[in-house]
């Protein structure tokens, strides 16, 4: 089932990017997610362009921003001192993602691209329109209980797996991009796409383009990253949520809020965040806002059970990160 | 560049010995451990990164080598379960593994203790206590489907309190 494919190493971002530019090449840096991938045949690059040598791996604390390097190991961002002080939904979120074997492999920019869980998509024994556009969904029928009820299509309904990425929407973190044009910078948020009826496609990212860096905004806030899952460890979120908030004089001054499991993308909880700026830190409005954590959500047959434990989940978080008496 | 079906020379070390290999473009740190180097302790289970079975130190930290390709492992540094005892004498965590009985087939027993050694190596981990809670989560990538945990804990547990 596994096609053979030619190796070359680049030897820094442009060489990369002019390597990539051949059709059928595809990035590797970590290569936890491309060999399962490319060993269940689901991908099938002619050639490998290794960017793991590149100066790429480095965390920098600059006034505004922490520039996470897309090669940073994820051990490497978790254990980070400013990521652990400032960021603790962002250390939380890394160190429930995968196991320590795979956190001292793969890397932010990796975790960031990687592909669904869907069975269905690893399955190559089912239609799926994400491996196969224009074959169909078996998921939407079929076993659905791990798939999303927000974001979907009628084209697919697979959840993204990422953790880091639900943590970094809520950060309000950017990407940089580079091409062979140059580097653009866009929000994180709006470089997942959704399904549509063209979910083969996850990321604007454009052919041969490589991600380069993350950028988190520094500020003085609290946030946190609550994992549920069907085992204690090594699992991905049935439901997950993280929340950055700034305080002020026993208010909610600014709020931002993401969940994962439940969506196609990390989903951006808007209608919580409306309902919580400026609120006052009381249960009754944490509760309030907490139910409003699901709207749109279009559950299937199997995974109804999401919208509760989501608004739980949500309500759960806030309780947790801005009621109790610490700093800031 | 190589060409597909073509091989990629590299250089790197195992277990303290340099060797130079023409390995194909494609092969795995797992298979080529297995097939160029007949190292045959490091296992194969599940080949996707779930089970920890092939667990291995590359550059001192634990890695899957069946997710790892060998052509980008030029250079590095790698230590496999054969290179764990030295001048015959059993490492104090081999040791705490047989008597604590922390197996029963054997078959994830190379991936657990290089796991577990990842994880005494973790954040100066020598030198304190390290809870049973903090081990389980940390061994949460080596599965065993003997159940052997209760002992495989416990084996951990005296090895880290022990003096290296």
């Amino acid at each position: 089932m596994t096609s053979p494919f030619a190796y070359a190493r680049a030897t820094d971002e442009q060489d990369a990017v002019r390597l990539a530019a051949q059709p059928g090449a595809t990035f590797v840096a970590g290569g936890t997610d491309f060999l399962p991938l490319w060993k269940a045949g689901l991908a099938a690059p002619s050639r490998v362009i290794d960017i793991g040598r590149l100066d790429l791996d480095r965390i920098e604390v600059r006034d505004d921003v922490l520039v996470i390097g897309a090669l940073a190991r994820l051990a490497d961002a978790a254990g980070h001192p400013s990521i652990r002080r400032e960021l603790p939904g962002l250390a939380q979120a890394l160190l429930a993602s995968a196991s320590p074997q795979v956190r001292n492999m793969a890397t932010v920019g990796g975790n960031l691209m990687q592909r669904t869980r869907c069975l269905y998509f690893r399955g190559a024994d089912f239609a799926c329109n994400k491996r196969v556009p224009g074959s169909g969904c078996s998921a939407i029928e079929g076993e659905n209980r791990q798939h999303a009820i927000l974001g979907t299509s009628s084209a697919c309904v697979a959840t993204h797996p990422s953790d880091l990425a639900v943590a970094l929407v809520a950060l309000g973190a950017s990407v940089r991009l580079r091409g062979a044009s140059g580097e653009r910078r866009l929000a994180l948020e709006d470089f997942f796409l959704l399904p549509g009826d063209t979910p083969e496609r996850e990321t604007v990212l454009a052919a041969g383009e490589l991600l380069v860096a993350v950028e988190v905004p520094r500020a003085p806030r609290r946030s946190a990253y609550l994992k549920l899952r069907d085992r204690a460890s090594f699992e991905f979120a049935v439901v997950s949520a993280c929340v950055a908030a700034e305080l002020r004089d026993g208010r909610i001054a600014t709020i931002r809020l993401a969940a994962g499991g439940v969506a196609t993308r990390p989903w951006r909880l808007n209608a919580c965040e409306a309902a919580l700026a400026g609120a006052r830190l009381d249960d009754a409005a944490l509760r309030a806002a907490s139910a409003l954590a699901a709207e749109g959500a279009r559950p299937l047959g199997g995974n109804g059970f999401k919208v509760e434990l989501l608004q739980r989940t949500v309500h759960r978080l806030l309780a947790d990160v801005l009621v109790t008496p610490t700093s800031p | 560049m190589s060409m597909p079906n073509e091989t990629v020379e590299i250089g790197l070390t195992v277990n303290g010995r340099s060797h130079r290999l023409a390995v194909p473009a494609s092969a795995t740190l797992l298979d080529v451990l297995h097939d160029f180097l007949a190292l045959p302790g490091t296992k194969k289970g599940c080949d996707m990164g779930s089970c920890g079975a092939c667990t291995v130190l590359l550059d001192a930290r634990r890695v899957n080598a069946c997710l790892a390709l060998a052509a980008q492992q030029e250079g590095r540094e790698i230590l496999t379960i054969e290179g764990v005892a030295e001048g015959g004498a059993l490492h104090p965590l081999q040791a705490a593994f047989i008597a604590r009985d922390a197996l029963q087939c054997g078959y994830c027993t190379p991936g657990q203790i290089m796991s577990a050694l990842g994880l005494m190596a973790e954040g100066g981990a020598q030198n304190r206590a390290i809870g049973e809670a903090e081990i389980r989560e940390s061994m949460s990538g080596n599965l065993c489907r003997c159940g052997a945990y209760a002992n495989i804990v416990s084996a951990i547990v005296d090895a880290a309190s022990s003096p290296a």
